[in-house]
């Protein structure tokens, strides 16, 4: 599968439809095989070395559908690779035919998965192979298959010394690369390699401090080492410093109510303060949902360092100043926690949904599955 | 005009003519070009499409959904055409492969299998081999309650969803098939609220997306932290585009219109069946308008298809999602309690999708109901536990 620029689902490329990319002539120039025509190509079922074989066409169908119209090269390519499948040939010239179909389609899992096959079969050298899949991933480093392959070849050679710089490498070109930040918490947590981490995610934040990439990557560290227990007061003055560079920073608000969410907001000695005084220069929406945040868990704990009806009549205040004003794209959620709050911490009179006329009989809320499987 | 261009960085993209046209001929879903720009890529694509050499059936489900949400009847003689090639790509050990003759993996599995089932015939119900699917997903399975995509290959949340959503729609759930699977998904749920796609990784529209559906069909979904969730994906739209980003601090793209808009159906009734009474009555939890406005207005190419922002290329992939996302966005409730909300002129009105499998709902429920009369088949590849003997 290939992936997009975000790894949504199995992907696309930017694939250009109207204003397609020429043959790609410099691979051509860069071949060298022996063979009558000069710098030439020479597609494989006119190779003599491979006249054994007989190429095997995609079957299709008689009416295909969602045809593509694929170049010669990459139908010879392919026809050729099926017929060594076929075969189940383990030989160093499928080998060598399997970078050609990879560098044709790198999203191919079964070319992949061949390789590898053949890799072991003849005894390959993994270094080499390392060389290779680096070259291949930095020239397609939203490709899901070329970095789990390199995770084989890592597990097989029991080497993990080159992938936190090789890594490092690829996110200097695109800090959020996902792909990146999957090999590299893989190889941190299967050769337990945590040290100088937590110095490499603060460069990260040095550079970008939106890059929530680098703000997860914090958690994963602190998370899987010394945990937040003992260094809470640390992580939550880091963080109000880094809301203090970029008030509207999302990524820094997240954490601080992402790790202090466990302990509960409210009963963190002196935050309340620390934030409210935030809010003449600082002020955001994130700031303002945050202190709904603190009055919830207020709310919920029934915490009594703080009045209940006057923390609750805070939070549905700033719910509609969050509603109506400051954040009104999220109008309807911020309109629900208000009712939230008012349903399970209000006195008096139950709350009904919105504006909306009471409903004929209690149970009609939309059922999102017409039977349950 | 300043106005819509303070809202709309994207649209000084759009040239003069056309800016001036969304303004005053209300937006405008540009269904012949998009039908055109489907039809066509039913039966071909062009050499740019080598890069989806190994996800055909993906293109078959991208194309055929968008021309179900467009309500474009597909002919008997093409869907018939769509069977024999899915069948194609069926592998002899069950699941389904990228093309023809490669190997099964969970991703063109889900798309074939949605495929099938919004033609809906006979005929396409027959291509799966239900008795070697299951035998499939037995082998992809890992002793952690996790799927690998395909033998030897990746774990992550995808697969879950992509397991369960064929599982459930062809009636092959046993008892032991997805031991473990709930609480492997659970674990992606981080500290941001949403899922990443394996435990540790930063929350990210499409894995959550997949982790949801998939709780949801396991019937776990109340076992996530509802509220964080809820907290996030609200989060992730744009309060200047309208559309959502995938990540916190990263772009708008209009695929995100479906992964993450798709979580608010979910959500609504996970909530709903705990007991939640302060659910609104008319209205998913997103700015319904606005996604429509930045997909109508910021996601159309005027040839046809649809696309991430302005300035990017169309793809099929982004014309299924775009279109989703809209058809999410139209639609709230279900057929007994309906509110639609349609941006710009009636026509714009898409079918309604199924949040959970992204098919349109009456294609699901026939698949269920035709499934459903057959027996769970009983696994005959090798066992996991022969498998997995530690």
């Amino acid at each position: 599968m290939s992936s997009v620029e975000e790894i949504s689902n199995p992907v696309v490329e930017n694939l250009e439809e109207d204003g397609l990319e020429e043959e790609n002539t410099v691979e051509e120039a860069e071949m060298e095989y022996e063979g009558p025509v000069k710098g030439g190509y020479i597609f494989y079922r006119d190779r003599k070395e491979w006249a054994d074989l007989e190429p095997v066409p995609q079957d299709d169908g008689p009416n295909p559908v969602v045809k593509i119209a694929y170049s010669e090269k990459f139908t010879d390519v392919f026809d050729m690779f099926r017929a060594l499948l076929k075969n189940d040939e383990k030989s160093e010239r499928a080998f060598a035919l399997t970078a050609e179909a990879i560098e044709l389609n790198a999203a191919n899992y079964t070319v992949w998965h061949y390789r590898r096959v053949l890799l072991q079969a003849l005894d390959k050298d993994l270094r080499e192979e390392m060389k290779y899949i680096t070259a291949i991933i930095e020239d397609q480093p939203k490709n899901y298959q070329v970095w789990h392959h390199r995770r084989m070849v890592v597990e097989w050679l029991n080497d993990p010394s080159e992938e936190l710089q090789f890594v490092a490498e690829i996110l200097s070109q695109d800090a959020k690369n996902y792909h990146a930040w999957q090999h590299r918490q893989w190889v941190m947590q299967e050769y337990k390699l945590w040290d100088g981490e937590l110095e490499y995610v603060e460069e990260l934040l040095e550079e970008d401090v939106r890059n929530n990439s680098a703000w997860n990557q914090r958690h994963f560290v602190i998370s899987h080492t010394s945990g937040y227990s003992a260094i809470l007061e640390r992580e939550v003055q880091y963080t109000l410093k880094q809301i203090k560079k970029a008030p509207h920073n999302e990524s820094a608000w997240n954490y601080l109510n992402g790790i202090l969410q466990d302990g509960g907001l409210s009963s963190y000695p002196g935050l309340l303060e620390q934030v409210t005084e935030l809010q003449d220069t600082c002020s955001s929406p994130y700031l303002t949902a945050f202190l709904v945040d603190l009055y919830e868990d207020a709310l919920e704990t029934n915490s009594s360092s703080y009045d209940q009806q006057e923390t609750l009549n805070k939070a549905l205040e700033l719910c509609k100043l969050l509603a109506e004003e400051k954040d009104t794209i999220r109008r309807e959620y911020w309109n629900y926690v208000s009712r939230s709050l008012q349903n399970t911490y209000g006195s008096g009179d139950p709350v009904s949904s919105s504006s909306d006329p009471p409903p004929p009989s209690s149970s009609q809320q939309p059922d999102t599955e017409p039977s349950d499987p | 005009i300043t106005g819509v261009n303070d809202r709309y960085p994207q649209i000084r993209h759009l040239d003069s003519n056309k800016m001036i046209l969304h303004i005053f001929l209300r937006p405008t879903l540009l269904r012949e070009q998009h039908y055109h720009y489907l039809k066509k890529g039913l039966r071909h694509l062009s050499d740019a499409y080598e890069c989806l050499d190994a996800s055909r059936p993906w293109l078959c489900y991208w194309i055929l959904h968008s021309l179900e949400l467009l309500e474009e009847p597909v002919p008997a003689a093409v869907a018939s055409d769509v069977c024999q090639f899915l069948a194609r790509c069926q592998s002899p050990t069950g699941g389904f492969g990228g093309g023809p003759s490669q190997h099964a993996h969970l991703a063109p599995t889900y798309a074939a299998v949605n495929a099938l089932c919004i033609l809906g015939t006979e005929e396409a119900y027959k291509v799966i081999n239900r008795e070697k699917l299951l035998d499939f997903l037995y082998s992809v399975k890992q002793p952690d309650g996790s799927f690998v995509m395909h033998v030897g290959g990746e774990v992550d949340v995808r697969s879950a969803y992509c397991a369960a959503s064929v599982a459930s729609l062809t009636n092959i759930i046993t008892p032991t098939l997805f031991d473990g699977t709930h609480n492997w998904i659970l674990s992606c749920q981080n500290w941001e609220g949403g899922l990443g796609g394996v435990p540790g990784l930063e929350a990210h529209g499409g894995y959550t997306f997949c982790g949801t559906a998939a709780l949801v069909i396991l019937g776990k979904e109340h076992m996530l932290d509802l509220k964080a969730l809820l907290r996030w994906v609200t989060s992730r739209q744009m309060r200047f585009e309208g559309g959502f980003q995938g990540r916190c601090n990263k772009l708008v793209d209009g695929c995100y219109s479906f992964w993450q808009a798709g979580l608010l159906p979910l959500l609504h009734r996970a909530l709903f069946k705990e007991g939640d009474s302060t659910l609104s009555m008319s209205s998913w939890m997103f700015e319904r308008k606005a996604l429509q406005e930045y997909i109508l207005l910021c996601c159309q190419n005027p040839g046809g298809g649809l696309l991430d922002k302005p300035g990017k290329s169309r793809d099929f992939y982004h014309t299924c999602y775009c279109l989703s996302g809209l058809s999410i966005a139209q639609h709230f409730g279900n057929k007994d309690l309906h509110n639609e909300l349609i941006l710009g002129r009636d026509e714009n009105r898409l079918a309604p999708t199924h949040p959970v499998y992204n098919i349109c709902p009456e294609k699901v429920a026939r698949a269920i109901e035709h499934f459903h009369r057959l027996p769970v088949p009983v696994q005959t590849g090798p066992t996991l536990s022969a498998m997995d003997q530690s």
